[in-house]
């Protein structure tokens, strides 16, 4: 079909283009979070993220050593120092020592101060000062404009995760989303893959009735759920916590678990289920030795959706699982804490939304042909 | 006990439960209760078929029960009652109380915006992508990153885009992408686009469009490639240009699953309350009726209105409901 007639390869060109400015655009935010959450506090705040993949000349104020660590040397009182941390790699281009004239001298000029005093920067930022009477008061103000390569770090990563501050670190609330997500996604498999055998292979009245309940069952908000089943909790002593949100995940799940499961096992071929009924093979021996490793692709396509879904929940943990403690806080809550007490702390609140989008996004690069085999199978034809 | 051990403990004991309950459920009925032997087989054989399914269905019947249709049910009847007076019925006040509430008005306008933007571009989107990756080398690559923000969390994206709109005092250096954008086209002040009324909505609805245009470029991208191709061919033939191609012989053969996408994301964008709730709380005349019903419910702690503003999102799902079970009926006859 390539070169057939009608397809003019200015079109080509100008879908090639547009490919690429779509991704650009879908991809731009994303990077953003993860470039941000590599950079200091500081240089978050100082420059767009865009930014930060250049060198880029910058403006920064610097104050010279305390007049208490000069020497002597003969006549002269010296203070010599190092305006940057070892290895930044910055080259300055110029400094002032006034706001008011910034960039008055190259690097390496001699600037002079009052009182005879000099001073002089040179481009790795080592500075040197002299003076005939003793440097008083506080120490000299530098105003350096220097060329900073890009910089990065991982010390977001190492308080987000190692640092055990209570209101920055995500490891606990990692663990907690793990405990939520694993059985909240096994156990819905289980029930649904007996359930949609039923609905697929076995022949009962009431089955077609059934059937449309589930796909009904699909849409119906889980907002209706949280009252009279947070009060149901409370009423059989469940009350707030891991079994509660397990068993409503379950629950949640179920539709799209039954739906998907039974559309896929209603494809297998008859034949071999026929053969072994014949060959006097019970129901439940059909179902774990045959349909079950046939069903493999769908059963991981539910289980993709599901972990997915229980590790993103917000909804569901606020209102079945998180207590007035606290203890059993999961990583989206704890992120939309940060976002109203840290709202400016960037690094913090970039570096703890990635640590929560990273385990979905690997197993979402993983295994995306299940996940896409799963939406086909699942949006309601 | 630490919860990870807890946790591990519970899958082993709810997938054996769930196991052995279906082992010895059917051992018991094949072994004990109607075996198939003795002078009775053939009958014993015939009921125990008629019993089988519904062990098999039973327990997700329970938690189907339980979980989703016992709470449409309580739903409306804690609508019609007053928590602050013991539950006792109160009728419609509960939601006359609701349709006075300017929130309530503002939630639903801002809702039914939502409605018609969100899956109108997430579709537009979709579709445009899936046609132009479709005979692409790298189209697949393409896809699966326009695909990826599936798997953020909402909580995610709104960080994400949070830092998209971020403004920062004027004068200084933008660090939200959109405000250094503004100031570079000639924009004076730096603007806060969350706060800004009713134009806000349409920032917040940017996210989710961003997270469901993946959705539905998946499957419109299957549907074209389900087109026969001989259609295609014959339009070609006849002298149709690509743009012609595209909406008079691909766009009206797959209108079905255009249909199907559209009322999809619909149904999400019904339920939208992680994005609101994370990025504007409903404030700035941003409520959406989600979002609404959970401050009803959890923070004003008036379990009546909160339920009847749960029952507004039933009855905008319910048209959906009904024309998929109706579907799903065609389809199985």
């Amino acid at each position: 079909m390539d070169n057939i007639a009608g397809t003019k390869s200015s079109l080509k060109w100008a879908a090639q283009l547009s490919v690429v400015i779509l991704v650009g655009l879908w991809l731009f935010p994303t990077v953003g979070l993860l470039v941000s959450s590599f950079r200091t506090a500081d240089q978050i705040a100082s420059s767009g993220w865009w930014k930060a993949l250049f060198a880029q000349e910058k403006t920064e104020t610097y104050r010279a050593a305390d007049p208490s660590e000069q020497v002597q040397q003969g006549a002269v009182y010296v203070i010599e120092g190092q305006l940057f941390d070892a290895g930044s790699g910055a080259v300055i281009s110029d400094f002032a020592t006034s706001s008011r004239e910034i960039g008055a001298y190259q690097a390496g000029e001699v600037a002079e101060l009052k009182d005879g005093a000099t001073v002089t920067v040179s481009e790795d930022g080592h500075y040197r000062m002299e003076s005939p009477v003793p440097f008083e008061g506080r120490g000299q103000r530098l105003f350096v404009t220097a060329e900073t390569p890009p910089e990065f770090t991982l010390d977001n990563y190492r308080k987000v995760l190692l640092s055990g501050d209570s209101t920055d670190s995500l490891a606990k609330a990692f663990f907690n989303t793990l405990t939520v997500t694993i059985p909240a996604t096994v156990i819905p498999i289980v029930v649904a893959a007996f359930a949609a055998y039923a609905l697929a292979w076995m022949d009962f009245p009431g089955r077609a009735l059934l059937i449309a309940a589930v796909v009904g069952l699909l849409v119906v908000p889980l907002q209706l759920a949280l009252i009279p089943l947070l009060k149901l909790h409370l009423a059989v002593g469940i009350g707030k916590g891991y079994l509660g949100v397990w068993l409503a995940h379950t629950g949640f799940g179920l539709p799209l678990a039954i739906y998907l499961l039974r559309n896929y096992m209603v494809g297998l071929p008859r034949d071999i289920i026929e053969n072994a009924r014949v060959d006097g093979a019970t129901e439940f021996q059909i179902f774990t030795k045959i349909i079950l490793p046939l069903s493999f692709p769908a059963l991981a396509s539910f289980a993709i959706f599901q972990f997915l879904w229980t590790w993103n929940d917000l909804l569901v943990a606020l209102v079945f699982l998180i207590d007035a403690t606290g203890e059993t806080t999961v990583m989206t809550k704890q992120i939309v804490e940060l976002l109203g007490t840290r709202g400016g702390n960037w690094e913090i609140l970039a570096t703890a939304a990635f640590v929560s989008i990273a385990v979905p996004l690997a197993v979402f690069f993983a295994m995306q042909k299940y996940l896409v085999r799963g939406l086909l199978a699942g949006s309601v034809k | 006990m630490h919860p990870a051990i807890l946790g591990l403990l519970t899958i082993v004991i709810g997938v054996g439960a769930c196991v052995g309950y279906f082992y010895f459920s059917n051992l018991f009925l094949d072994k004990v209760l109607f075996p198939p032997k003795g002078p009775n087989a053939g009958r014993n054989i015939n009921r125990a078929n008629m019993i089988r399914p519904w062990l098999f269905l039973l327990p997700a019947l329970f938690a189907l029960g339980l979980y989703l249709a016992y709470p449409v049910v309580e739903t409306i009847r804690l609508s019609l009652t007053d928590r602050d007076q013991g539950g006792a019925f109160v009728g419609l006040a509960n939601y006359s109380q609701m349709l006075g509430e300017p929130k309530f008005w503002e939630a639903m306008r801002n809702n039914m915006l939502w409605l018609i933007v969100v899956p109108a571009l997430s579709t537009a989107f979709g579709l445009l992508v899936a046609q132009l990756t479709d005979r692409l080398a790298w189209g697949n690559f393409a896809k699966s990153l326009i695909f990826m923000p599936m798997a953020i969390s909402f909580v995610g994206a709104a960080v994400i885009w949070k830092l998209v709109y971020d403004a920062r005092p004027p004068g200084t250096e933008q660090i939200g992408v959109l405000n250094a954008l503004y100031i570079w086209f000639g924009g004076t002040e730096p603007q806060q686009w969350l706060t800004l009324p009713f134009w806000n909505n349409f920032f917040l609805m940017i996210v989710l469009v961003w997270i469901q245009t993946g959705f539905a470029m998946v499957i419109l991208s299957a549907a074209l490639r389900g087109i026969p191709e001989e259609t295609v061919e014959a339009a070609i033939v006849d002298g149709a240009n690509p743009f012609q191609i595209f909406f008079q012989i691909k766009v009206p053969q797959i209108m079905g699953t255009i249909v199907v996408v559209w009322t999809t994301i619909t149904i999400v964008v019904l339920k939208v309350f992680d994005i609101v709730f994370a990025m504007t709380n409903g404030q700035w005349e941003t409520q959406v009726l989600a979002n609404y019903m959970y401050d009803k419910l959890f923070r004003a702690s008036d379990w009546g209105v909160g339920s009847a503003a749960a029952m507004v999102i039933m009855l905008l799902v319910t048209p959906i409901l009904v024309w998929n079970v109706y579907n799903a009926r065609k389809e199985m006859r």
